[in-house]
């Protein structure tokens, strides 16, 4: 049952992907990419990390897809030339995709021969669940959790210095 | 249900004195008259005080507290104390500048203040994620604050020069964290550094960690080879803030080189010594050669200050307890020398207008005689000379690295000062040898004055003190030694 589901939820991701840096039309490239981001997101709840799966959605589909869009139609909708800024971007590009393709199919290869198949997580049930990152981030973690806080309104309160206009 | 481990708050005082001090500043600006922004400064100096009073009470205790992420021990405090002092000279030098320039904003001060919680937290860190988070504390109000003169041209290309490569740079140090971690299974210094006593670590990742981390590190503190953004930076940022920059953040990179270095990996320091004293040769060797050809006073005392980078690594070399103390000392030396030389910058100041062009104080000693006098101090502390702090402070670092059979690498430190008396004599030239140009340049008026002269005779006496009678501080940096626990 799963294995269908992930099937699906993986061509569907692949061809989100594909439409992406196919689409025309830069508004319709962000779409895409909010469909993709989302269906990787149910990709990690299939395999039991709903946390990350919560973050993917808030973080990606939700704060950089709306930052992107923000942009596309700050700039307005540009016609994407096919010509490259960088001259040998295109090359090197097809060539990093190929070592990345290579490496991430080799430790599947890897994992697959020496697990037979199955791949067995060595982790206790229950880990990186909501609750057990909860429990951290309050207990061991709660010194840089509240420094972290500290830099946001740092941040939020530089953005705000540097966006205001004049005095 | 969760347990939450007991927290000593009263072991973090100072760090949430200076944090609510803050948000305290932030509020009062959106209540006070726009005549009346000199109370954020008040404000701002009050706590930074409150600060280092209650700091004073913790001296001597060793403790930690946030399951070992903060580490109380006299090194942390002491830079901790360096790093306030920092900011209320900074705090005082800004109040005459901004308002002659028309930047007087409430988040200035509170900016000010989110950086010096960043260097408090950095320097009393018992963990490498603290550390890379204090560093951003630190760094992200530093971007803002290059970029406060905007619209100027200069302000806005430090900014994004010194956000692009810092960013950048704060890349290789988490890539190293990460290594370290790999290698040790722990960011916790201390576990790190028993971790590593046993022998039971990954010792080619741990290495490109520790390589990574020192790229990292060495781009805040600026050592050469990641030197470049640093005389872009200093001149384009408004002179406060370049003063603020070069005496706090380089502190504060240092404490946390000195407990990395000297605590965590202190069992492979087979490894890293070499490194650490390469990049002390080129770094000294680098900066003072520069700062030789430079026309613009800003210039000149960043590549200085990347001279004297070098110089502290020397001290880093040497390592142990010589070596903890004399960079400790050095730290507060330093810090007043560089504040006061950028102090006098402001100080001889028309309206807007800067000196910042060498030639630009010729006849000094004329015009303001007072006010040459005391940059002529500030230059021959920087260059070393007895009576002054400098000297005392070099030679404490010398001492040091002779101690550890570093005699090499103190004899090219000194080869190095020779160097650089050049171009600090050069400025003493100009201001007492040469003719003034154009006409008289009228002293600051308004409300900051005061307080300019304030920052300047802080500086002087800590010159002049530190180097006339360096023992009761030289002791309080030998008690300052790593927690170890």
């Amino acid at each position: 049952m799963d294995l269908i589901f992930f099937y699906i939820l993986a061509i569907l991701a692949v061809l989100s992907a594909l439409g992406m840096v196919t689409a025309r039309n830069a508004v319709h490239g962000v779409l895409f990419m909010v469909a993709n981001f989302a269906l990787v997101a149910v990709l990690y709840l299939l395999l039991d990390a709903p946390f990350i799966a919560m973050v993917q959605i808030a973080v990606y589909a939700g704060a950089i897809i709306v930052l992107f869009l923000f942009v596309v139609m700050l700039i307005g909708p540009v016609p994407t030339s096919l010509r490259d800024k960088l001259p040998g971007q295109r090359p090197l590009g097809l060539l990093a995709g190929l070592v990345l393709l290579l490496l991430i199919g080799s430790v599947v290869a890897v994992a697959t021969v020496t697990a037979g198949g199955g791949i067995s997580s060595g982790v206790a049930s229950g880990f990186g669940s909501p609750q057990a990152i909860g429990e951290l981030l309050f207990t061991r973690y709660l010194y840089p959790f509240e420094i972290t806080s500290v830099i946001l309104l740092a941040a939020m309160v530089g953005a705000v210095v540097l966006g205001k206009k004049g005095q | 249900m969760i347990t939450i481990p007991p927290v000593h708050l009263a072991v973090v005082a100072p760090l949430l004195v200076v944090g609510v001090t803050a948000l305290v500043v932030m509020l009062c600006d959106l209540v006070l008259p726009a005549n009346e922004r000199t109370w954020l400064a008040y404000l701002s100096l009050f706590g930074l005080i409150g600060a280092m009073l209650i700091g004073t009470q913790l001296w001597g205790r060793q403790t930690s507290t946030f399951s070992g992420m903060f580490l109380l021990d006299n090194f942390g405090l002491a830079l901790t104390f360096i790093f306030l002092t920092v900011a209320v000279i900074t705090v005082l030098l800004s109040v005459a500048y901004t308002s002659d320039r028309g930047l007087v904003r409430g988040e200035f001060y509170a900016l000010i203040l989110f950086a010096v919680m960043g260097m408090m937290i950095m320097a009393t860190a018992g963990d490498l994620i603290v550390v890379f988070l204090g560093i951003e504390l630190l760094s992200l109000p530093l971007y803002v604050l290059s970029g406060f003169a905007r619209p100027a041209r200069d302000s806005i290309e430090a900014a994004l020069k010194y956000f692009l490569l810092g960013a950048f740079a704060s890349g290789f140090l988490l890539y190293g964290i990460v290594l370290i971690f790999g290698a040790t299974g722990s960011t916790n210094l201390l576990q790190i550094a028993s971790v590593l006593t046993k022998g039971a670590h990954n010792s080619v990742m741990l290495y490109a960690g520790i390589a990574l981390l020192l790229v990292g590190l060495g781009f805040k503190v600026s050592v050469v080879p990641f030197h470049q953004w640093t005389p872009d930076v200093y001149e384009g940022a408004p002179t406060a803030v370049t003063a603020f920059m070069v005496a706090g953040t380089k502190a504060a990179g240092f404490a946390v080189l000195l407990r990395i270095l000297l605590v965590a990996v202190l069992p492979v320091r087979d490894v890293w010594l070499p490194a650490i004293a390469i990049l002390a040769v080129v770094t000294m060797t680098v900066g003072n050669v520069t700062a030789i050809a430079q026309q613009n006073i800003k210039r000149m005392l960043a590549y200085s200050s990347i001279a004297h980078a070098g110089y502290i690594l020397v001290a880093v070399a040497a390592g142990g307890a010589a070596g903890t103390s004399s960079a400790i000392f050095y730290l507060l030396i330093y810090a007043f020398m560089n504040l006061g030389a950028f102090a006098v910058v402001i100080a001889a100041s028309r309206g807007g207008e800067e000196r910042l062009a060498i030639r630009d104080y010729a006849g000094l000693a004329r015009q303001r005689p007072v006010l040459a006098a005391i940059m002529a101090i500030f230059m021959l502390s920087l260059a070393g000379f007895p009576p002054t702090a400098g000297f005392v402070g070099k030679l404490t670092i010398f001492q040091a690295a002779v101690q550890n059979g570093l005699t090499w690498l103190a004899v090219i430190a000194v080869l190095n000062s020779v160097v650089s008396v050049f171009y600090y004599a050069r400025v003493i030239v100009f201001m007492y040898m040469r003719e003034p140009e154009g006409e008289p340049w009228p002293a600051v008026a308004g409300d900051g004055r005061r307080m300019l002269a304030l920052a300047l005779g802080i500086c002087v006496a800590g010159v002049l003190l530190l180097g006339i009678l360096p023992t009761p501080a030289y002791q309080a940096a030998q008690t300052a030694l790593l927690n170890i626990l």
